[in-house]
């Protein structure tokens, strides 16, 4: 898996270096091309200290965190008594619908894909390549779906799809189709962003070398431009397929339980039957299906991997003013896809009865029909922003360690094993079910290390579970930033007498801290977003908006209904916000807009 | 400052403006978990010097009073109550069963009849006898006879219609549940998954009461046969596909509960748009227990009181939209005229739940989820 992130998968990776066509490796260069200087003994020696605790703390939280309830759990499914009981396995598997359940998440998973990939590459070149008037707007349009909470934007497709809704003559309403049109709303973005932002830095040079040589602008684009991009593109495919393979608000809204998912399968036994023992085995599943589709992106992105010509974003007029018909044409219709159900959200909340009206959002200071909510929704609010902080400085502070350790290129072979297994480890927070990680946060997180205060009834968990869901995102904006610096800046930063401290905090630390702006924003997002583990351990009287949202929706009456999507409504302003702004400090990239 | 070297430093600026708006950002919502706001009684209650400390009430995301009722308790009692909502149903069970070694609080408010009986058996409760005022009127309701459960709120769990739907197309309303699987009501009705929701599990039961154990299955074929749609939750169900529930859905004939139709009243009164059908429901009993190895067990026991106390009783339906279990508080005028309980509800021995609960849902989602 040491290769599975060396691409920007969200498309931040700004150039750490100067433009210098034909020269640059976004791989950082390899081990043997990177000669570090020679050490004195003492030097190296805690030089590795430092690392290996940069290393550990990382570490630590996330083994506290993520792999010690998730383990627990899972433990007692395979240690009923105490002894060790594989049983399971055979029990499960004899289950004609666990076959089912295991078909259709690979089904969703890559038809999601494939899906997202062939829609998100032209959106990708029209978003990311071309320069015109509203680009950044609909850069950070394209990112609201993705970090918005999934009990949105279930209810918002249902509106849509229902039998009277608009779309309801297209019969898709508890179709395959449906789950699948929803996973590509949601993944959309993630291709976009990644392939976007590679090709916005790639040498154009070349392609247009073919164009003058008399090739078509679809012949260059086919052998010249799309080799150059599958790295980011095999990059993209492997993120949306763990996003697809694990989804389960959406699929559990729109699907129910005829086209779940082992994730949602995983949710239904241990919440429902006590099986525990079917959700260890299949927790195993799903994460031997993630692993495997990380190892496979790795190993096909090893193959292709190679020296890419890159430049600074925009610096050499790279991209077209106005972009070739065919892709916008799909681009285009694409965003008008993606803003129906966003639309019917925006239209229902202002719906009051039979006549149009600001009413729901006035609802918002109140604690809605007959006190449905125990505080205000603008309360909530301000619990999900202040927590929202906590989680992103959280997740920055592990984040960046474990982005700092990952780009190291060490030369001892054990040690640069140990470095991509660590990059690995922090993905799986990703691919492993909220529902595994929340009900074992319950069964281990009482008192850890004998602390007094029973830290599940203290909310403080909150900002952490959502902490570790944030740190891949993070750790996936800051990494390709380190690895894309030229290591020669660092050698000439050593030679002119810098310390190993001073060449951190000097060259890395400087050109990583122009990606933190976009690392800040998606951790926030998420933070804000993140309803699955949240809803286990929220406190019931500081609840976030999405649990207000989830708890408005789940009450009669039908201003409640209005005062959710009005709520929704917010949430999803709010986080296009963030992540617009984020993209203003992403550097010189967002200097465009 | 020269041009080129302005534009040479520009991301250093730009970083430090996010830096400084990151900052901006951090004091302005006054960052951190401790000093959170209005929470902050978490920490202050920790130091339990008060007469009576703290008392966690395990719960699920609907409980709620209104504004002052858990405050006077506590002002009563010298307690502070936390909250922990980890679940609802049968997960909120599980939990609690899971966590057996290490309770999540004191105190469990939310079980309800179609999940008693596994927190029971699993022993993560500790007997005790309220003596309140309405504790007599909880005892009928009661489980078992072990006190573990007493009981404080119910409603019933029905299928409700749109009025206005079948008026307006002249077409007879169904009153039972072997009207649904008349032709005429084809593609009419939405219930809820039984597998993930409880009012799904409820209706199930009300199935099986009314078919008995060996006759339920083929009344859902006919269901499904008639074009019966499941939704995934009860909002799903009542806001999406229903007619009558504000969200315009299709369907106009929805599993929901008998106290829902007087949310349907039309601005400036008259009668709800929508009714509930009487002869369709099961009987829902919410229960509250103290817990098995509880910090505070008379704190648990003080809470449990204060949940058959008349205040909580009478403010029951406004709040949580379920019937008190006590007799002696008057109900909302609207709910005496609209939201009548089913006189005859079906119901199935809480042994035979317990026994078959698992198995039935099971077969439930084999024959009509697939």
């Amino acid at each position: 898996m040491s290769t599975a992130t060396r691409t920007p998968p969200t498309g931040t990776g700004r150039p750490g270096v100067p433009a210098r066509p034909g020269a640059g490796d976004p791989g950082g260069g390899t081990a043997g091309r990177a000669p570090l200087r020679a050490p004195s003994r003492g030097w190296a020696l805690g030089r590795v200290g430092a690392w290996v605790l940069a290393a550990a703390v990382p570490l630590a939280f996330l083994g506290t965190f993520f792999a010690w309830p998730v383990l627990s759990l899972v433990g007692r499914g395979f240690l009923p008594d105490g002894s060790l009981d594989l049983s399971g396995f055979a029990d499960v598997f004899s289950r004609p619908r666990t076959w089912r359940i295991i078909g259709l998440t690979l089904a969703q998973g890559a038809i999601g894909t494939v899906l997202s990939v062939l829609l998100g590459v032209p959106g990708a070149y029209v978003l990311y390549r071309c320069r015109f008037r509203g680009v950044g707007a609909l850069r950070a349009f394209v990112t609201v779906p993705f970090v918005l909470p999934t009990v949105v934007v279930g209810v918002a497709f249902r509106a849509l799809l229902r039998e009277n809704g608009p779309l309801g003559f297209l019969h898709l309403d508890g179709t395959f189709a449906a789950i699948v049109a929803a996973l590509v709303f949601f993944n959309y973005a993630v291709v976009v962003r990644t392939v976007g932002g590679l090709w916005q830095r790639l040498d154009p040079r070349p392609e247009q070398a073919a164009r003058s040589l008399g090739a078509s602008p679809a012949r260059a684009f086919w052998t010249v431009t799309l080799p150059a991009l599958t790295p980011a593109i095999v990059s993209a495919a492997s993120l949306v397929f763990l996003f697809c393979a694990t989804a389960f608000g959406t699929v559990l809204v729109l699907g129910g339980m005829r086209y779940g998912t082992v994730e949602t399968e995983i949710w239904i036994q241990t919440t429902q039957f006590l099986d525990l023992r079917a959700a260890a085995v299949l927790s195993v599943v799903q994460v031997v299906v993630v692993v495997a589709a990380l190892a496979v992106a790795g190993r096909a992105r090893a193959r292709r991997e190679r020296a890419l010509s890159l430049v600074a974003p925009g610096s050499s007029g790279a991209g077209p003013r106005r972009p070739h018909w065919a892709p916008a044409v799909v681009t285009a219709g694409v965003l008008v896809l993606l803003a129906l159900p966003l639309g019917a959200l925006l239209l229902g909340s202002l719906r009051t009865g039979d006549r149009w009206g600001l009413d729901h959002y006035r609802a918002l200071g109140t604690t809605g029909g007959r006190n449905a909510l125990t505080v205000t929704v603008w309360e909530a609010l301000g619990n999900s922003l202040r927590i929202a902080v906590d989680a992103t400085l959280l997740a920055l502070l592990v984040g960046c360690l474990v982005a700092l350790v990952v780009s190291r290129r060490p030369r001892r072979r054990a040690a640069r094993r140990a470095v991509g297994v660590l990059d690995g480890v922090f993905m799986l927070p990703l691919g492993v079910s909220a529902v595994t990680v929340g009900f074992g946060a319950l069964l281990t997180l009482g008192h850890p290390f004998g602390i007094a205060t029973d830290l599940r009834s203290s909310g403080i968990l909150v900002p952490i579970v959502q902490a570790v869901v944030a740190v891949p995102l993070v750790v996936r904006t800051v990494l390709p930033v380190l690895r894309a610096i030229d290591p020669r800046l660092r050698e000439a930063a050593g030679t002119l007498g810098a310390g190993p401290g001073r060449v951190l905090l000097g060259v890395d630390g400087a050109l990583a801290a122009r990606s933190i702006g976009l690392a800040v924003g998606f951790a926030f997002a998420v933070s804000l977003g993140e309803f699955g583990a949240t809803s286990f351990l929220a406190r019931p009287d500081l609840p976030t908006l999405p649990v207000v949202i989830f708890r408005l929706i789940g009450q009669p009456g039908a201003d409640n209904y209005g005062m959710a999507l009005a709520a929704s409504v917010v949430l999803a302003v709010l986080t296009a916000g963030v992540m617009a702004l984020a993209e203003r400090f992403r550097g010189p990239a967002g200097g465009e807009l | 400052m020269a041009r080129t070297r302005a534009r040479r430093r520009a991301p250093r600026r730009t970083t430090a403006a996010g830096l400084t708006a990151l900052a901006g950002v951090l004091a302005l919502t006054a960052c951190s978990v401790t000093g959170s706001g209005p929470g902050s009684d978490a920490t202050s209650g920790e130091a339990s010097g008060s007469a009576g400390g703290t008392v966690t009430l395990v719960t699920h995301d609907s409980f709620h009073v209104s504004d002052g009722l858990l405050e006077q308790f506590e002002a009563d009692t010298g307690l502070t109550v936390k909250q922990v909502a980890p679940g609802d149903g049968g997960a909120l069970v599980n939990q609690l069963i899971l966590t057996k070694d290490a309770p999540l609080g004191d105190v469990v408010y939310g079980i309800d009849n179609t999940f008693a009986s596994r927190a029971i058996d699993e022993g993560v409760l500790e007997p005790y006898e309220s003596q309140a005022p309405a504790a007599a009127d909880a005892a009928q309701y009661a489980p078992d006879a072990s006190h573990s459960l007493t009981a404080v709120d119910m409603g019933d769990v029905c299928l409700n219609v749109d009025h206005a739907w079948f008026a307006e197309r002249g077409i007879a309303e169904p009153t039972s549940l072997e009207d649904l699987t008349d032709p005429q009501y084809k593609d009419l009705t939405v219930v809820t998954n039984a597998a993930t929701s409880s009012p799904g599990l409820a209706f199930l039961l009300a199935t099986v009461g009314a078919f008995g154990e060996d006759g339920w299955q083929q009344y859902w074929s006919d269901l499904t046969a008639n074009g019966l749609k499941v939704a995934e939750g009860w909002s799903d169900a009542y806001y999406t596909d229903f007619s009558g529930g504000g969200g315009g859905g299709p369907r106009p004939i929805a599993l929901s509960y008998a106290s829902s139709p007087p949310e349907t009243i039309p601005e400036g009164g008259g009668e709800p748009t929508t009714g509930a059908l009487l002869g369709t429901c099961f009987r829902q009993v919410e229960y509250a227990g103290v817990l098995a190895g509880a910090q505070n067990p008379e704190g648990a026991q003080q809470l449990v009181d204060w949940l058959l106390s008349d205040a909580v009783q009478a403010d029951i339906p406004g709040s949580m939209y379920m019937y008190p279990v006590s007799t002696a508080v008057d109900l909302p005028d609207d709910w005496a005229r609209w939201a009548p309980l089913s006189d005859a509800p079906f119901e199935v021995p809480l042994d035979d739940i317990a026994a078959n609960r698992d198995a039935w849902v099971r077969e439930w989602t084999d024959l009509v989820v697939g």
